[in-house]
Parts: structure tokens; sequence; C-alpha cells
């Protein structure tokens, strides 16, 4: 009874004492602004306002190149003298952890040295949730329109494409990533990017072709059809461009992935419901069939266009 | 079997009968994201122009040695092949042009329309005839994509290929991103009505 005492009052000052120790701490708070060239550093007590809101009193660099220091505009101590504004000369890369470095700050003259980063789940779903909305691939990249307007006629023919081009799409990225960073990387085989994407897309198309007809044939008969369109879509190969022009790590392709596939099935989707319902709808003679599936598709595009101002993390 | 057209013939069919963007409704992607100004549609014309030309000409040689089973993967690696060829032409000559185009030029091997042209015609028809075939596809994709260029130019900047012609801006709209959408409807729209005008006119 006496040891388990012991062992619980040794927990709770083991639990306890980095919150203290955080307590004692300089800095209370740190994140990246609204605006994209900005950092706000809270303050845990009232600080000195002429050392603050000296800029030469600051060392700001990207956690990777510590070399390259970030030019620092000004910098701005709200009325409590806890909170100030960091205000850069050019817009940061918010992807990156950045050090931020204070000298003269704490008492006694002490620098503070610390790190600010975005935290990481949600910059992963920030990824999806662009990729699906902010910067969907049929309305605001214009990309995949062949298939997106040859598919869309019926639900259901939307459904499945959309589910089948996903899985490949999520397949296809995954791949064309492994290979990207372990082969053409290292190798400095860069210039081959087209053509190992588009082999690799067209094996994992073969591959789920093969592998559905044996596994699941009542899926392959409802599905395998849209398999062949597939390879004639630019998203597929789009997404693994992208993925390699900025260098992105495996969870992060993955997310985009699964954003750029969820983006064509929602696309796909709203518009079969409308072309569905445009069949029974008075449409003058020039407008039938395709001129008016574009126009549609315009306002759409126009509507996805709201979602650009959406910042979630 | 040998085509029994001539060579200008085959240009004019790509590029009034069978056009790729108004008559086949293939390789809408660029039609409706980079068609904005005249220049970029002629940029894109001719890097679109050469992949077909030469996948057309190396397809056609090695037709004999192709297996039927593999031949949809051979035409993919060769347009890939030659797609990497003008990125990197375009990406080191002109690399103001090649920016604005962004990764639509990557993106030409995925068009529908090199691919089916392989498939249908240099597969089967002399080194000759292909290339002709090609310049004609090649040509076809130009001219369209410069004619929605020249609309949404004039109509939104209220210039051609850069200079001020009108004067003053008639619908700041039509430069828009999205209004490639709207453009490409309402063109298809009216070459329905010519078409149908036509016709009335005919019978009439």
């Amino acid at each position: 009874m006496h040891r388990m005492r012991r062992i619980l009052l040794s927990l709770v000052l083991l639990l306890g004492l980095p919150v203290l120790a955080q307590a004692q701490e300089l800095i209370a708070g740190k994140s990246f602004g609204k605006a994209t060239n900005e950092i706000v550093v809270t303050f845990a007590g009232p600080v000195v306002r002429a050392v603050v809101e000296d800029p030469a009193n600051y060392r700001v660099y990207e956690e990777q190149d510590p070399d390259i220091l970030l030019a620092l505009e000004s910098v701005v101590l709200a009325e409590d003298q806890k909170t100030a504004t960091l205000t850069f000369s050019e817009p940061l890369n918010a992807r990156l952890p950045h050090v931020v470095t204070i000298d003269r700050v704490g008492e006694s003259g002490a620098a503070a040295t610390f790190t600010v980063m975005k935290p990481y789940l949600g910059y992963l779903f920030s990824i999806l949730i662009s990729a699906l909305l902010i910067n969907n691939f049929v309305f605001t990249k214009y990309l995949g329109l062949c298939v997106f307007f040859g598919t869309s006629k019926r639900k259901d023919t939307a459904k499945g494409m959309g589910l089948t081009f996903t899985l490949v799409m999520v397949v296809s990225a995954i791949m064309s990533w492994f290979f990207y960073q372990f082969v053409l990387k290292p190798y400095d085989l860069n210039f081959l990017q087209i053509v190992i994407f588009i082999g690799l897309v067209s094996l994992t198309v073969q591959a789920v072709d093969t592998v559905l007809r044996k596994v699941n044939p009542a899926l392959f008969n409802a599905f395998g059809v849209y398999l062949v369109l597939v390879i004639a879509n630019c998203v597929i190969i789009a997404v693994p461009l992208i993925l390699a022009d900025n260098e992105y790590n495996f969870w992060e392709s993955f997310m985009l992935s699964l954003g750029a596939g969820g983006g064509f099935l929602l696309a796909l989707y709203l518009m079969s419901s409308v072309r569905e319902r445009m069949e029974l709808a008075n449409i003058p003679p020039t407008f039938k069939g395709v001129p008016i599936a574009f126009i549609v598709a315009g306002q759409f595009a126009l509507a996805f266009l709201g979602f650009s101002g959406l910042t979630l993390f | 079997m040998a085509t029994d057209k001539t060579n200008l013939q085959l240009v004019v069919n790509g590029i009034l009968n069978e056009n790729p963007i108004f008559r086949l409704v293939l390789s809408m992607c660029p039609a409706v994201g980079i068609s904005t100004t005249v220049m970029n549609g002629f940029m894109l014309g001719i890097a679109v122009l050469f992949v077909q030309v030469f996948s057309s000409c190396t397809i056609s040689l090695f037709k004999n040695v192709i297996h039927p089973r593999i031949r949809i993967p051979t035409y993919t690696l060769t347009i890939a092949t030659w797609v990497t060829v003008i990125d990197m032409v375009l990406a080191a000559y002109l690399p103001e042009a090649y920016g604005k185009m962004g990764i639509f030029v990557k993106l030409i091997v995925a068009f529908a329309i090199i691919t089916m042209r392989l498939e249908m015609f240099a597969c089967k028809e002399s080194v000759n005839a292909s290339f002709w075939d090609g310049i004609g596809m090649g040509l076809g994709f130009m001219f369209g994509m410069m004619a929605l260029g020249f609309v949404r130019e004039l109509l939104g900047l209220g210039t051609v290929l850069g200079y001020d012609v009108l004067g003053f801006k008639p619908l700041l709209f039509f430069v828009l991103p999205f209004a490639g959408f709207f453009c490409v409807g309402l063109m298809m729209a009216f070459f329905n009505y010519v078409e149908i005008v036509y016709k009335r006119a005919k019978r009439a």
C-alpha cells in the first residue's frame, strides 16, 4: 500500500514536471499567422517592447536550410505586450517547420529558440480537402474532361467510374511515388518521368483488371468496362507528375491521390445528376448533347470557384 | 491496304472533316484549360503536331514487327518518348511559353487523339500517308486551339496575339479560366447552328 502510494506520487511528479517547466518557458504559443508571410508568437509574460520590436534581434530559417536566413520586415507587439506578429518580406512555406531565434529577450538577456510548424494531421487533411474541393481536378484544373463528359450520362455509370478511378489512382500514385523516390531520383533519371509514370499507370490498370477478373467476377462485370477508359484520362498521369514536382512524402501522396480520385467521383456524380434531369428539359436543338453539358460544367466550375477562399488549417 | 487519298486530302481531312476538337470532341482538357490566348493555342498546337507526326511515323515504320497484343502499350511508350523530347526542348528553348502551358505539355501523353490516330491510321498505312495524316491532325488541333484562343482573347482582352485591336475589353469573363467551358460549349452550339441552317437551306 505504502509502495503503491510512492509510485503514484512519483508518477504524478513525472507527469506534472513538464507542465511546471512549461509554465516557466518564455514562449506560450507560436503559429503561422493569417497572412502567408506572418508568424505569431505569444510570450508567457510581458516583454520589453524595444527588444522584441527590433528585427535585428531575430534569426529565422527553414529547418532544412539553416544557412538561409529569411528576411524579416517588421515585428509588431500587441497592446497586451505578449503577442508579437513577425512580418516577412516574402511568403513563408508553411509546409516546412521554421526555426526562430530571438536574442536578448529572456531574463538576463538570454536568447529563446523555438520551432514553428503546422499540426501534421491537419496539414494532411488540408491536402485531401484541397484536392477534393479547392483544386478539384475537373472543375478548377480542367483535367480528365474526355472521360468526364463521356461517362457522366447516368448516375450508376458515374459512381462505377468514379470508384474504379479512385482505386486505380491511389494504387498507381503510390507506386509511382516509390519509383520516383527510390529509383528516378537517386539515379538522376528525372527525364524518364513521363515514360515511367505512364507505364506504371498502364501496369496498374492491367493488374487491377486481372486481379478483379479472378477474385470478384461480379465486381469485374460491373466495373471492368471503365478500366480501359482510365488509361486515357489525363488526371491519372497528372497526379504522379504533381507529386514529383512537389516532392510530397508517402502520406501526402496518399492523401493527394485520394483527394483527386474523390474529387473526380464528386464531379462525375454532380454532373450525372444534372444530366439525368436535363434529358427531360426542353433544350434548344443546337445545344443538345455535348454543348449544354459544357455549359453546365462551366456553371459547376463557377460554383467551385467559391471554394478557393477556403482555408482550413 | 493503303489509303486512296492524296496527301493534300489527308491534311484537309484532319483540319475540317475530322477536326479533333470540334468534330471528334477529343482532347478537351487543353481546349478548356489554356486556350485563353492565340499564342498559347499555337504553342501547344506545335507540341501536339510534333508528337503526332513523329509517333505516327515511328509506328508506321515498325508496324510489321509490333505484335498486335501489345500494340497499345507500344503506342503509349512511343508517345511518351516523343512527349519527353518536346517537353525538354520547350523547357530549354522557350521557358516562358513553357511556364504558361504548365503541366499540359507533359499531359499530351494522355491525349486520346494521338493514340486514336495510331490505332486507326498509322498501324495500317505507309510512312508517307501517316506523316501527312499526322500533319493534318496536328494542324486541325492547332486550328481548333487557335480559334478558341482567338475568340477568348478578342472578347476577353480586346487583343489578338498581344496586339490591341478593339481598344477596350468587351467581356473580361472570357479570359477567366472557367470560361473555357462556356466558350467551348457556345462554339460547338454555333457550329451545330451553322450545320442546321445549312441543311435547311439545302432542302429549300
